[in-house]
């Protein structure tokens, strides 16, 4: 069966969307800093659904590597997931300049550095699919989080435009917009109850929706109308509310 | 976020620590005064709620698995349902499941759980061959079958410590499907005979109408049944529909009057049918409908779960079900079970006999109405399963269940007792 690369292997959900492509009987590329920390998942998939895992060394923000790592694949995956992300509180990146450029170079640049690369294969073998996962947060600027978000609208806006380009050979692009998720990261949030969402019922989601040919994923999918009111909240009154 | 548990009763501010190595698990254990683990949250009353909690779930790997001999290692937040994806496929199925898959594999030793085949398998434990478990003092240690820590970590609620690793055995099937026949019954009488007459068959479990009067008490569905030979192992967990929000609670007996009725007269208008049934479908019908418990309303339920000595079960079923029926609280319907015999655990509930469960609506009246149901569970020398009760009395709890000296004990001897505490645990002081 074939193979299932996923980028930034680390995180909460990303452990579970391995999970779950693995339970399908995908095979994996665990692709990681430092991924021989990834040994634990590496072995508990194996023993759970008995497809092959490989950890794979992986700097989302070392591009000049990336043209390598991907060519050096034994075998060319059949999809693609990039997870990677990097949030520290606001006030934090908007004071430190090192903070706000390694938010841009998580979740946009790097992103972008190596989708183009598998992109360009895709396009070529006209088969594959794409899933970049960004974030509502991506969708309007708030002064919560507005560094974080710009990244992610940015790679927002990529997904959308390599969707438009792959369309024609046949290659899928799903752009995956969760809203919270309960996770390491978020551990010492006090986040609502009824808008979070458990890493593997967005690994499920994401399975889901990508299987199933979609475009576009919030989730959970409350989110796309609390999104859609935030969006259309005029400017005048928008810049005066703390949300 | 707080944790809280199914029953959705009580409802206490908590901080969890979410166990993900064992490293900050141990720092973390010298640093609380008082906490107690937590698995998937599926007990139903406060036997897992505290307000500092060792959230286990995220502590999910498996870590081995033979398929020659069917014996599986894992961490202690594994849940069932995930063993379940994992290994049907390959042939293998739990020896021993309660009627939901959604708990961890370490709440399951925590709880002994039992299932429809409890007569013959016995509890969880029976398939536990050992587990790692760290003690309050931060030492990690693994116990075997007949360690005394093993007879006081299953059925022990969680008051041991926090178990870290099972190396549990798994069954063997050549089917994912189960032959199932479903007899009709009339009254208790009939019910009983129903169930002594199937008890070589593996599964079985009763309906009981709570509704039925004078005669009729007793009137039951009862399902029984054993895995298929035939048949494939392509399991997929099905599909989950949910219940999105607290329901108004008059919905509820009207919609289970429905189906049990729909049930007992179309589906064995004979007295007797077969059938031919999926694994989700025969053990775990409720979990086809995820937060189910908000069917009851906001304020949230319990469900009240007792066992009685097997010569004393026909009269003081009769009497408990009248009471009920009576008093008009209460669900429709009730689950009753023959039981095998009792192990040699300190807290594991069951005992030979039958048990009865049913929910209720947290609402005035109620722990009233059940103080007196737990007068004629002792009068008949039974007890009540702590993996579901969020009100027993200290004094009800240590009738039913004359070991908790020698669990006290073990507790106090290793300085258990105070570091590791739930409400329940301090309610009946554990």
């Amino acid at each position: 069966m074939s193979y299932v690369l996923i980028i930034g292997a680390k995180s909460d959900i990303a452990k579970e969307v391995a999970r779950v492509y693995a339970k399908n009987g995908y095979n994996l590329y665990l692709a990681a800093r430092k991924s021989e920390e990834l040994e634990d998942l590496q072995q508990d998939i194996e023993v759970r659904s008995g497809v092959e895992v490989k950890l794979k060394e992986f700097d989302i923000t070392s591009y000049e590597t990336h043209e390598k790592f991907y060519s050096e694949l034994e075998e060319k995956p059949l999809g693609v997931v990039v997870v990677s992300g990097y949030m520290v509180e606001q006030k934090l990146a908007q004071k430190d300049w090192n903070e706000s450029l390694q938010t841009i170079n998580v979740n946009y640049t790097g992103a972008v550095s190596i989708l183009n690369i598998i992109a360009n294969d895709f396009e070529t073998e006209r088969r594959g699919f794409i899933v970049g996962v960004s974030s509502v947060a991506g969708d309007r600027g708030r002064k919560a989080n507005y560094i974080y978000g710009s990244a992610k609208a940015a790679f927002t806006a990529y997904l959308g435009g390599l969707r438009n380009r792959l369309h024609e050979s046949g290659v899928q692009v799903l752009t995956v917009k969760p809203g919270f998720v309960n996770t390491k990261m978020t551990e010492h949030l006090d986040l609502p109850e009824k808008l979070t969402a458990e890493p593997e019922d967005v690994a499920n989601d994401i399975y889901k929706a990508q299987q199933s040919g979609r475009n576009i994923l919030y989730t959970k999918s409350i989110w796309m109308l609390v999104m859609l009111i935030i969006k259309h909240i005029p400017e005048f009154m928008f810049k005066k509310m703390s949300i | 976020m707080s944790l809280i548990s199914w029953g959705m009763y009580p409802k206490i501010k908590n901080q969890k620590f979410s166990l993900r190595d064992v490293t900050s698990l141990n720092s973390y254990m010298s640093n609380t005064y008082e906490f107690i683990p937590f698995g998937n949250g599926r007990s139903y009353g406060d036997s897992a709620i505290n307000e500092n909690i060792v959230h286990v779930k995220p502590y999910n790997n498996f870590l081995d698995f033979n398929e020659k001999n069917g014996i599986l290692t894992c961490q202690a937040g594994v849940l069932l349902s995930e063993i379940l994806d994992s290994v049907v496929k390959r042939g293998w199925f739990l020896k021993v499941t309660p009627g939901t898959k959604l708990i961890t594999v370490g709440g399951a030793i925590a709880s002994d759980v039992h299932g429809k085949n409890h007569h013959i398998e016995g509890c969880f434990s029976e398939c536990v061959k050992e587990f790692t478990i760290m003690l309050p003092d931060g030492e990690t240690t693994t116990c075997k079958k007949g360690d005394e820590l093993f007879k006081a970590t299953c059925g022990g609620m969680g008051l041991t410590g926090v178990i870290l690793t099972a190396k549990i055995s798994l069954k063997k099937i050549n089917s994912q499907f189960i032959k199932q026949t479903t007899i009709k019954t009339k009254n208790l009488k009939e019910t009983f005979e129903a169930f002594e007459n199937n008890k070589e068959l593996p599964y079985s479990v009763a309906w009981i109408d709570c509704l039925a009067k004078d005669e009729n008490i007793g009137k039951c569905l009862l399902m029984v049944g054993d895995f298929a030979d035939d048949g494939d192992l392509e399991y997929k967990s099905k599909k989950k529909l949910s219940i999105p929000f607290n329901f108004p609670s008059f919905a509820l007996n009207t919609l289970s009057v429905k189906a049990f009725n729909w049930l007992y007269y179309a589906k064995a208008p004979n007295g007797i049918s077969k059938q031919k049934v999926g694994i989700d479908s025969f053990f775990y019908p409720l979990d086809a409908i995820g937060n189910w418990n908000r069917i009851y309303g906001k304020n949230g339920f319990t469900q009240y779960q007792f066992i009685l000595p097997k010569e004393n079960s026909y009269e003081g079923l009769q009497e408990i079900l009248t009471k009920i029926s009576n008093s008009g609280k209460g669900s429709f319907l009730a689950v009753l079970k023959l039981y095998g015999k009792e192990n040699d655990n300190y807290l594991s509930f069951p005992i030979e006999g039958y048990s009865l469960a049913l929910d209720f609506k947290i609402e005035e009246g109620l722990f009233e109405l059940l103080d007196t149901l737990d007068e004629i569970v002792l009068k008949y020398g039974g007890r009540i399963y702590l993996t579901k009760d969020v009100r027993v009395s200290k004094e009800t709890f240590e009738h039913g269940y004359p070991r908790i000296e020698k669990f006290r004990e073990f507790r106090r001897e290793n300085n258990m007792s105070e570091k590791l505490q739930s409400l329940q645990s301090k309610r009946v002081q554990i």
